[in-house]
């Protein structure tokens, strides 16, 4: 099976006047295409950090990030937003909805940055949406919506435009168990059903132990 | 996208509304100013009736004599339009007319306050008026200094309260005139064709005017195409400095063939001894005044929207993780702020179209009728969109640089 995410040798150090905080040091991580796997760690071991290297969304100190098999680091904005764009679906802990936008139109915006017509769009974030069983709230505002709710919009919003790797920063993190189950029933359907790579973030060694693989930080380094 | 920007930006619009009601005030204050300055300038320069050949007329306005120690400025004199200006190529027509004089008339024991024109028959055919009675007078009536005149319909009013007029006589200035013509009231910042009695040249009451080169006259040339232009002001300059100066401590005579926007600029900006007007200094001063008053509300604007911005920090984050680049979201609170000044660009049209009835209807400057017009309504949308890129794009360019991680985490950093 070929590799999905390839990290060589991750450091993440933020500098201020004062201090310097090495968030991630040494990172070493191959995930093959298809698998879920969760990180797991205390609060400030790095964790969020290193989904966001993975994610392009910060870069890293040192070190090289593959994403099936390129390397992405050297990018400029423009090609690392088409990565992102193409390749990658976030779903974070507190949604980030847009309060503004209705449901449907939050889903669609992954679709926004790509040529796509809007009756396209329209069918492809309705069928995101039916996939996660929320057809029946297209048109309610996220304020509308309670929280497991929303956080199946924002995995509809996330695998609307069929990415390859999907990054979950503590997906039920705030919601109850019976929610957090919902969620992660989803996920693993995801996973089977699409072959997407997952990692996910995670706190609840419950949700750890139903992925494949767990990787675990301390202080910023992978300690298993 | 733009349709899904569109709707964000209504959205946003409604979002904190304060903010938003400010941003609108701002905006349409500005361009209420503007819009009222364009209008004023539009209704002073731009061609209208009856000047609808001013694309194609020069006027002689100025006329500059010096010698070694002393300098004298006036309008031409008649003689200067007269045996200089005419029959030079490419001039259909050439007209004369002398400055407005304010004249006195009694009625019913009232006095009736009015400006004179004396004018040539050609003024009448270089120029358009759209006649309510009768008709202009003639090279025959100037050439025997009939006592006829052609008046406004506000001079009208005062005199017989209202049509018909012609065949009626009235006195001004101690003299009687019989009424020919009856022409709608022209604004008085219409330097060339405003006036409430237009007489014959002929009817002056000496005929001192005729020897004169310098003093009280304003010529017209038109022109048979703008294509002429450059061999008209030429061969004028060229006339004109032949002319017999009135003595010997006079050494150059200037009279330029110019629009009347230049003209301005040559009394504003040429220096004592500079034959050229320099509009391009005008246009200069008028460009930075607009730009003066557009950049303060505009920095207000950017800080309110840079307010703005930092309350979506955490939206600007989502864009940037699905894969919106920074040139995508410049673009995206370009249109928003785009919408937001168009709006308050239309609340100023209406506002200054208020505007502009009411400076008419108060009089203010007689018979000026100030209003918007597709050249202003044009300068207006032109203001707006320029103000709202001025003030949008700063605080766009610092969205997009917006680090996402903390973006995110609704920082604004």
């Amino acid at each position: 099976m070929s590799t999905m995410i390839a990290l060589e040798g991750i450091e993440k150090v933020y500098r201020t006047d004062r201090i310097e905080t090495v968030a991630l040091s040494d990172i070493n991580l191959q995930v093959p295409a298809g698998e879920f796997v969760s990180v797991m760690g205390p609060s400030g071991c790095g964790k969020s950090t290193l989904l966001n290297v993975i994610g392009l969304l910060d870069e890293p100190t040192k070190g090289r990030v593959q994403l099936n098999g390129s390397a992405v680091q050297s990018y400029r904005d423009a090609a690392l937003a088409k990565v992102r764009n193409r390749e990658i679906g976030f779903i974070f802990q507190t949604f980030h909805l847009i309060p503004d936008l209705s449901v449907v139109d939050n889903v669609e915006i992954p679709l926004l940055y790509r040529r796509m017509s809007g009756a396209e769009r329209r069918k492809l974030s309705l069928a995101a949406l039916e996939r996660v069983g929320l057809t029946s709230r297209i048109h309610h505002f996220p304020s509308q919506l309670s929280g497991g709710q929303q956080q199946r919009v924002a995995i509809s919003r996330a695998i609307v435009g069929k990415p390859r790797i999907l990054l979950a920063d503590e997906p039920t993190g705030n919601l109850d168990s019976q929610m957090g189950d919902e969620i992660m029933h989803i996920l693993h359907g995801l996973q089977k059903e699409s072959g997407t790579t997952i990692v996910m973030v995670t706190h609840d060694p419950r949700l750890a132990d139903q992925t494949q693989r767990t990787i675990r930080l301390f202080d910023g380094r992978q300690v298993q | 996208m733009l349709k899904s920007y569109l709707k964000l930006a209504w959205k946003v619009l409604w979002r904190p509304k304060f903010f938003t009601a400010i941003s609108l005030f701002g905006i349409c204050f500005t361009l209420v100013v503007l819009m009222v300055a364009s209008s004023v300038l539009d209704h002073v320069f731009a061609p209208q009736a009856p000047e609808v050949r001013q694309g194609r007329t020069l006027g002689m306005f100025r006329a500059r004599m010096t010698g070694e120690h002393s300098t004298s400025t006036s309008m031409p004199g008649y003689q200067l339009i007269d045996r200089y200006a005419r029959g030079i190529p490419g001039v259909e027509r050439v007209a004369a007319f002398a400055m407005p004089q304010t004249v006195y008339s009694y009625k019913d024991g009232q006095r009736i306050k009015s400006l004179i024109k004396r004018t040539d028959a050609e003024y009448w055919r270089v120029l358009d008026f759209q006649f309510l009675e009768g008709g202009p007078f003639t090279d025959q009536d100037v050439a025997n200094g009939a006592f006829v005149a052609v008046i406004n319909a506000t001079t009208r009013d005062r005199f017989f309260g209202g049509p018909p007029a012609v065949g009626r006589t009235f006195e001004a200035d101690g003299l009687h005139f019989r009424v020919i013509g009856v022409v709608p009231d022209v604004g008085i910042l219409r330097l060339v064709a405003n006036g409430d009695i237009y007489a014959p040249l002929t009817t002056a009451k000496t005929d001192a005017y005729r020897r004169e080169l310098l003093g009280g006259f304003g010529g017209l040339l038109l022109a048979r195409s703008t294509a002429d232009f450059p061999s008209i002001k030429a061969e004028l300059e060229s006339r004109v400095r032949t002319a017999p100066l009135p003595g010997k401590e006079w050494t150059k005579l200037i009279a330029p063939a110019e629009s009347l926007f230049d003209f301005l600029a040559g009394n504003l900006f040429s220096g004592r001894n500079e034959d050229r007007s320099h509009p391009e200094r005008l246009w200069a001063v008028i460009i930075a005044a607009m730009l003066l008053f557009s950049t303060l509300p505009a920095v207000n604007l950017i800080n309110l929207n840079m307010s703005r911005i930092m309350e979506r920090a955490s939206e600007i984050g989502v864009r940037k993780a699905f894969g919106a680049s920074s040139r995508t979201l410049v673009s995206q609170f370009i249109v928003e702020n785009l919408v937001l000044t168009l709006i308050g660009g239309a609340a100023g049209f209406v506002l200054s179209a208020l505007v502009l009835r009411a400076l008419t209807a108060s009089g203010l400057i007689p018979y000026a009728h100030f209003a918007l017009n597709y050249r202003v309504f044009g300068y207006g949308l032109g203001l707006a969109l320029f103000f709202g890129l001025l003030s949008g794009v700063y605080p766009a360019w610092r969205m997009s640089r917006l680090d996402p991680v903390q973006a995110l985490k609704g920082a604004s950093r």
